[in-house]
């Protein structure tokens, strides 16, 4: 059965507290933490972007799946903060691993559900025998404009996913996408800055489409909550998964493996696919895990994997997502933090 | 710095660190040539480099060239890769004080340098600690 074979995870070391945002901007940071659960967020180095930290999660990605990376027949990238408009991030990545010529490349644009989609279409061209493997990255380095809430969470990070049908770590059991047409959260072409429609965000886009993801799965695999060891949400803030799994009948003690939000921000593309990479770094053979997505726009994509006798060799080949975002961080102040994020106007 | 062509001839070196290994006495050129150095070989197979070493000596610029003026001050240094070849990158994500001789690095897929907002973007390698 087809599912994934190695997977990876990169986040860069820098981190700003929620409180280093506030104090600048005259905000309420008890409010971001308390009522957010929001604490600090990883912030990219100026020589870091979607394509590097993409690079650096497929290298960790193929080490665990030990495959030769010529015989990966498909790469997606998928972010919001694709570092050129026109030229895509998937040939750099193809190139860097190794991967080219003989490969189908594409770059993936859905908010913060371009990892999912990615996943989804890599998946399903080894499911029908197209590839032998598929790589799928949802990597992320995206900006809130400056004071908008959307700053305290705005983080960056990248999780890679190489499928196959041999040397699986985690079988693919079921897939369900479910998507409407819904304006919570876009940006214009030239905008630097996306924009939100505040409350909106809420009730008619994140829970509306991941409950209808996660209920729609669990009906075509004719499961309920408690047949789950994990699930994954997409990680916004540290509040909505919490609510969203209460919703559904699932647990804390399911979500909480996964949940990385709290200490990483929202990584976008790369939130719900961290969230698995973590998740996947403590769990057992035999162990079931949902994992369900949100990008604005709006849709969701769910995924059913059930962890393979494999799994516990790989764990170690690679970096494990706790430690990368425990281990080896470096707090930075608001001002380096926009002379990195490129906030500050210099001179030509 | 180099031209977008110069820079992509150069594709297999910035992001694979690909390099030539002579067939008679295994001498690793990086980059490739065509003539070993050590044996006068004309005949080298394709390798790829080691991707962690040990620092052998470093330099903190701190006057750099115009493009990395943001950067400064930052580390260069020559490391010692697990295969015995020397390699000169950048040294990033190391506080002052960490970086010394004899520090184990690892190899990162890092951005090295913009031609402005508009112009291409350079990947390449860069060391970061171990
Ligand atoms: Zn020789």
């Amino acid at each position: 059965m087809a599912g994934i074979v190695g997977y990876g995870a990169y986040i860069p070391r820098n981190r700003i507290k929620v409180e280093e945002i506030a104090k600048v901007w005259g905000a309420d940071a008890p409010g971001y933490k308390k009522g957010l659960m929001l604490e600090e967020k990883s912030v990219p180095s100026p020589d870091q972007d979607t394509i590097t930290m993409a690079v650096e999660a497929s290298k960790n990605a193929l080490k665990r799946a030990g495959i030769d990376p010529k015989a990966i027949g498909a790469v997606y990238v998928g972010s919001e903060s694709h570092p050129y408009a026109v030229k895509p991030s998937g040939t750099v990545l193809a190139e860097a691993i190794n991967a080219t010529p003989e490969v189908h490349t594409a770059d993936l644009e859905f908010a913060c559900k371009a990892g999912t989609e990615g996943m989804f279409i890599a998946l399903s061209l080894v499911q029908v025998g197209a590839v032998e493997y598929g790589l799928a990255v949802g990597a992320d380095t995206s900006q809130g404009a400056p004071g908008d809430a959307l700053e305290y969470s705005a983080a960056a990070g990248a999780a890679a996913f190489i499928f196959g049908k041999d040397k699986v770590v985690a079988e693919a059991l079921q897939t369900y996408s479910f998507t409407t047409d819904t304006p919570d959260f876009w940006r214009r072409e030239y905008q630097y800055y996306p924009q939100h429609g505040g409350r909106f965000t809420g009730d008619p886009a994140y829970f509306k489409h991941i409950t209808g993801a996660a209920e729609g799965i669990l009906a075509k695999a004719g499961m309920k909550p408690a047949d789950f060891d994990y699930v994954i949400f997409h990680q916004p803030n540290g509040k909505f998964p919490f609510r969203v799994g209460e919703m559904l009948g699932f647990t804390k003690k399911q979500i909480e493996p996964g949940w990385l939000v709290s200490k990483l921000g929202n990584t976008y593309s790369a939130s719900s696919p961290l969230g698995l990479t973590a998740t996947l770094d403590i769990s057992k053979p035999g162990d079931m895990i949902l994992i369900v997505s949100y990008g604005s726009g709006a849709g969701s994509d769910a995924f059913i994997f059930r962890v393979t006798e494999r799994i516990d060799e790989v764990k170690a080949l690679a970096p494990k997502t706790r430690d990368l975002l425990d281990k080896n961080k470096v707090y930075i102040d608001y001002g380096v933090y926009a002379k990195y994020r490129r906030k500050i106007r210099k001179a030509e | 710095m180099p031209n977008p062509s110069k820079y992509w001839r150069e594709i297999p070196q910035r992001y694979r660190l690909e390099a030539g290994k002579c067939t008679k006495c295994g001498f690793i050129a990086f980059p490739p040539r065509l003539v070993c150095p050590q044996c006068g070989n004309r005949k080298f197979e394709k390798t790829k480099l080691a991707d962690s070493g040990t620092i052998l000596t470093f330099t903190i610029i701190r006057v750099p060239p115009h493009q990395f003026e943001d950067q400064a001050p930052y580390a260069v240094g020559i490391a010692e890769l697990d295969d015995g070849v020397r390699l000169t990158a950048q040294i990033v994500d190391c506080d002052s004080g960490v970086l010394k001789i004899g520090m184990r690095v690892r190899i990162e897929f890092r951005k090295i340098y913009e031609e402005g907002a508009a112009g291409v973007i350079y990947y390449g390698y860069k060391f970061v600690p171990a």
